[in-house]
């Protein structure tokens, strides 16, 4: 009798886990989640994902593209100011992302040598690029506009965006000044949350 | 003993189960999202552009050759007859299911319902309240894509006549006098004349939602943009425009600068293009 009450214990005990399991992976279908962009997106390692990957993760992102000169230098370094900020944390719940506008010529070797470049090592790092068509729509999104002004440059709005564990967005800093305390504190409290 | 070994057997089937549905949940997220869409029928003509170029408008294209390829765009806007079809073959769409993603609480608003359109408008007026995200899928739904701004000025510089009229000061005021009518969107499309390819309703209809849209950025919504753009808009935008009489790109511009892509606005609409 004993066994068979712990029986029915544990399984609803199992049971119980499992539907809460359930609805933790199924929250990508947050109303405002980016995760049901269903684009395709290839990383500095040439492999092909979803934006839906990132999901249990906080994520930073930023888009810039690896010939910029001048504008994605600067993103480029808040990102770094960003990281530096966090302190310690485990890199399997952060995903620091960038983002190409120029598709075209950021190749997964340029994307990879850009990572390097600025010592951007690590799991945490995140290099992505998509067609033209989906990056314009997670452009809008983001409200990042951009146009393409000659073969090699383009104008762009200096986003960057936080976000949640759920692929909610959360923040975003826009212009590029060296303040980052406010989007350093975000990611922290997301972190917590998540 | 037996009882122990059934308990294992059912703990692990409990387990295995368990994982199974944590998988399907996971590859769920794809399968809900609204850019899934079952196709759409339609029998809208569209009319082919030869490519050329166009002297461009704004900032770093202003008084620069623009090169516009061939293309294939609709002879006018797509109606709100056209826009329930889609929304029939696709709910995720209707105004009470759409993700907040997508569109904002003005998306669809004046629809009587999810499936009937405004009391105010007819079937033949064009579809408005929707947001870039709709317009697109949309279009993707039939088998097209939204016009790029390019495309849509190089088609727009038509007048009934002539391919160009850009440089005609009656076009101009034709058209800036079309902006100043108030409610045309509540009317039929192809009441007014064709254009020389035989568009309607470019002008004094509806605003047109573009593909690139976000390329314009002019507005307090391009906050902080790189250096290169600082010459479009701030101090002496105006004077960046390649054509000073031209004021009226200039309102279309600024209108395309003032959008996000989740806007629903009652005057604002869209037609699809298509490559050759």
């Amino acid at each position: 009798m004993k066994k068979q009450l712990i029986f029915l214990l544990c399984t609803l005990f199992i049971f119980a886990a499992c539907s809460q399991d359930r609805k933790e992976t199924s929250v990508a279908n947050d109303a405002n989640s980016v995760y049901q962009l269903n684009s395709d997106w290839e990383n500095q390692h040439s492999q092909q994902m979803k934006l839906a990957d990132l999901n249990g993760k906080t994520v930073v992102m930023a888009m810039i593209y690896t010939s910029c000169k001048t504008a994605c230098p600067r993103l480029t370094a808040e990102i770094k100011e960003i990281e530096k900020g966090l302190g310690n944390y485990d890199p399997k719940k952060v995903r620091l992302v960038l983002v190409s506008i120029d598709p075209e010529t950021d190749t997964p070797e340029k994307m990879e040598e850009y990572l390097k470049l600025n010592d951007f090592v690590g799991e945490q790092w995140l290099f992505l690029r998509s067609d033209e068509s989906s990056t314009r729509e997670f452009a809008n999104v983001l409200s990042v506009k951009y146009k393409q002004i000659s073969p090699i440059d383009f104008s762009h709005s200096n986003i960057i965006s936080v976000f949640s564990d759920r692929g909610v967005l959360t923040f975003q800093k826009e212009g590029l000044d060296s303040d980052v305390s406010e989007i350093v504190g975000e990611v922290k409290k997301q972190l917590r949350n998540s | 003993m037996k009882r122990l070994s059934l308990f294992i057997v059912l703990f692990t089937a409990v387990l295995t189960s368990c994982h199974n549905r944590q998988g399907v949940a996971v590859k769920e997220v794809p399968a809900v999202s609204p850019q899934i869409l079952n196709p759409v029928e339609t029998d809208k003509k569209m009319l082919t552009i030869q490519g050329g170029s166009y002297l461009g408008f704004l900032g770093k294209d202003s008084g620069r050759i623009v090169e516009v390829k061939s293309f294939k765009i609709d002879e006018a806007p797509v109606t709100n007859a056209e826009f329930l079809e889609f929304l029939k073959k696709n709910p995720q769409w209707t105004r009470s299911k759409v993700s907040r993603l997508y569109a904002d609480d003005a998306y669809l608003h004046n629809w009587k319902s999810d499936y009937e359109i405004p009391d105010n408008a007819k079937p033949e007026s064009p579809v408005t309240n929707i947001s870039w995200f709709a317009a697109k899928a949309y279009a993707k739904s039939v088998g097209k894509r939204l016009p790029s701004i390019d495309e849509w000025e190089y088609a727009a510089l038509a007048d009934e006549v002539s391919k160009d009229a850009s440089g005609k000061a009656e076009f101009t005021q034709y058209i800036l006098n079309s902006y100043q009518k108030k409610g045309m969107y509540k009317t039929s499309i192809k009441q007014q004349k064709p254009n020389y390819y035989g568009l309607y309703d470019l002008y004094g209809m509806v605003w047109e939602w573009t593909e690139d849209f976000n390329s314009v950025m002019i507005s307090g919504e391009s906050r902080g943009d790189s250096s290169q753009n600082e010459s479009l808009f701030c101090s002496g935008a105006a004077l960046t425009t390649s054509d000073l009489t031209n004021y009226a790109a200039f309102m279309r511009y600024a209108m395309r600068g003032s959008l996000k892509a989740d806007y629903s606005v009652n005057n604002l609409g869209f037609r699809c293009a298509k490559d050759l």
